[in-house]
């Protein structure tokens, strides 16, 4: 897939390409971090241990750390969300962390995926909303104390924003996973070029390998940040279902 | 751009896959892993909570067996004073005792020797007169011929006597 000829081509490493009929190399990374996941917590968690060990302690942080979340953004009633933003959470966290290896396929650089995601989110908060608050949701969309005035401005712009975070929150992730691999794959390519190119074209291959180096590393802190992100927004759009403003 | 190539079955049947695996995900996880974390963190803090009971009780038990330990030694030390004080005043009350005895005792016998000697000299005195008149007795009879009349003599050796003594 790297440099072929004097080509650039940093976007076939999005190609979808069936493994079976119907099932893309996507899904079948979707499928390893679903299994991935389970296998930590699965796995993690037999020794159950008082003083945990590697494995148990990383199962332990990831459920410390996503209820901490849960209970600090939703608050109390954010107890039944709790399985579902960490599902979230890991699949996502998965997804970017198996892009990282080499040769592997990045699920969330996908805006199917992720508009999926984000869709599911938007679903189930307004669905939230709605069996909590009944039709009183509706209030939501314009301001307690706002004047009579400017509803037929207020209600619009509120129902916008309301529904762009669908878009906003795919498109996040989306971009900022294929910004960040298509990234990888030029500075990845340019050191292929110039290092065929002699012995100085060698020696300049050493600028974008190094850029490279540095890009991984931050590309990981990326991977985490967005599964952060993604999450971090789900509970606070939670928060507002359970809590109206 | 392949994510937008919606000619490409693939990019819907993904999402399909995606729903289904997503969704077994969470039931697997929401079912089966996540409920023994919570046991198991559940667990270890009730855990520590109760040690930490324990060693608080155990500290405050042996705070008072300190405590105790250290009033009892107080009291003993007391103790053993008072008696060191008593056995001393005992001590100094019975030598007191004994010199007060040993002093009238040396009295006693003081007195009854100054009497001795006084007996004796009375008795070394009456013994002097009768052998003094009796020289004198003989000397003048010695020296003049004629033995002086015995009341006399005994007369004038009473009346030197007497004014030896004076």
């Amino acid at each position: 897939m790297a440099a072929e000829g004097k080509t650039m081509d940093a976007l076939s490493q999005f190609e979808l390409t069936p493994i079976v009929a119907g099932f893309s190399n996507s899904n079948l990374y979707m499928l390893i971090a679903g299994v991935a996941i389970s296998a930590l917590m699965l796995i993690g968690m037999q020794p159950r241990a008082r003083v945990p060990g590697r494995l148990q302690s990383l199962a332990e942080v990831s459920y410390e750390f996503i209820y901490g979340l849960v209970r600090d953004q939703i608050g109390h009633e954010g107890k039944k969300f709790f399985p579902f933003v960490f599902t979230l959470f890991m699949f996502i966290l998965f997804g970017n962390m198996l892009g990282m290896l080499p040769y592997a396929f990045t699920f969330t650089s996908h805006i199917a995926v992720t508009f999926t995601l984000a869709l599911v989110v938007f679903v189930l908060v307004t669905a939230v909303a709605l069996a909590i608050h009944g039709l009183h949701f509706f209030s939501y969309f314009f301001p307690e104390g706002a004047p009579k005035a400017l509803a037929p401005l207020i209600i619009p712009i509120e129902i916008i924003s309301y529904l762009s975070r669908v878009v906003s929150l795919s498109v996040r992730l989306f971009a900022n996973m294929v910004a960040g691999h298509v990234m990888l794959k030029v500075f990845a390519t340019f050191v292929v070029m110039m290092g065929s190119a002699g012995v100085l074209g060698l020696l300049g291959a050493l600028a974008p390998l190094a850029i490279n180096v540095a890009l991984v590393g931050f590309e990981f802190l990326v991977a985490f940040l967005q599964a952060y992100v993604f999450a971090v927004l789900t509970c606070i759009y939670l928060h507002d279902a359970v809590h109206l403003h | 751009m392949p994510q937008l190539d919606f000619a490409n079955p693939l990019l819907l049947t993904q999402v399909f896959w995606l729903l289904v695996i997503f969704g077994a995900l969470y039931v697997l996880v929401s079912q089966v892993a996540l409920p023994p974390v919570a046991r198991m963190l559940e667990e270890r803090a009730t855990a520590i909570a109760a040690d930490l009971e324990r060693a608080r009780a155990l500290k405050a038990e042996a705070d008072a067996a300190m405590a105790e330990a250290e009033r009892e030694q107080a009291r003993a030390r007391a103790e053993a004073q008072a008696q060191i004080r008593a056995t001393l005043d005992a001590a100094k009350a019975e030598a007191a005792k004994a010199e007060a005895e040993l002093s009238t005792r040396l009295a006693a016998e003081l007195d009854a020797a100054e009497q001795r000697i006084a007996e004796a000299r009375a008795r070394a005195m009456a013994a002097i007169e009768q052998v003094a008149v009796e020289a004198a007795t003989a000397a003048t009879g010695r020296l003049i011929g004629v033995a002086p009349d015995a009341a006399a003599a005994r007369a004038a050796v009473g009346a030197v006597l007497a004014a030896r003594q004076g």
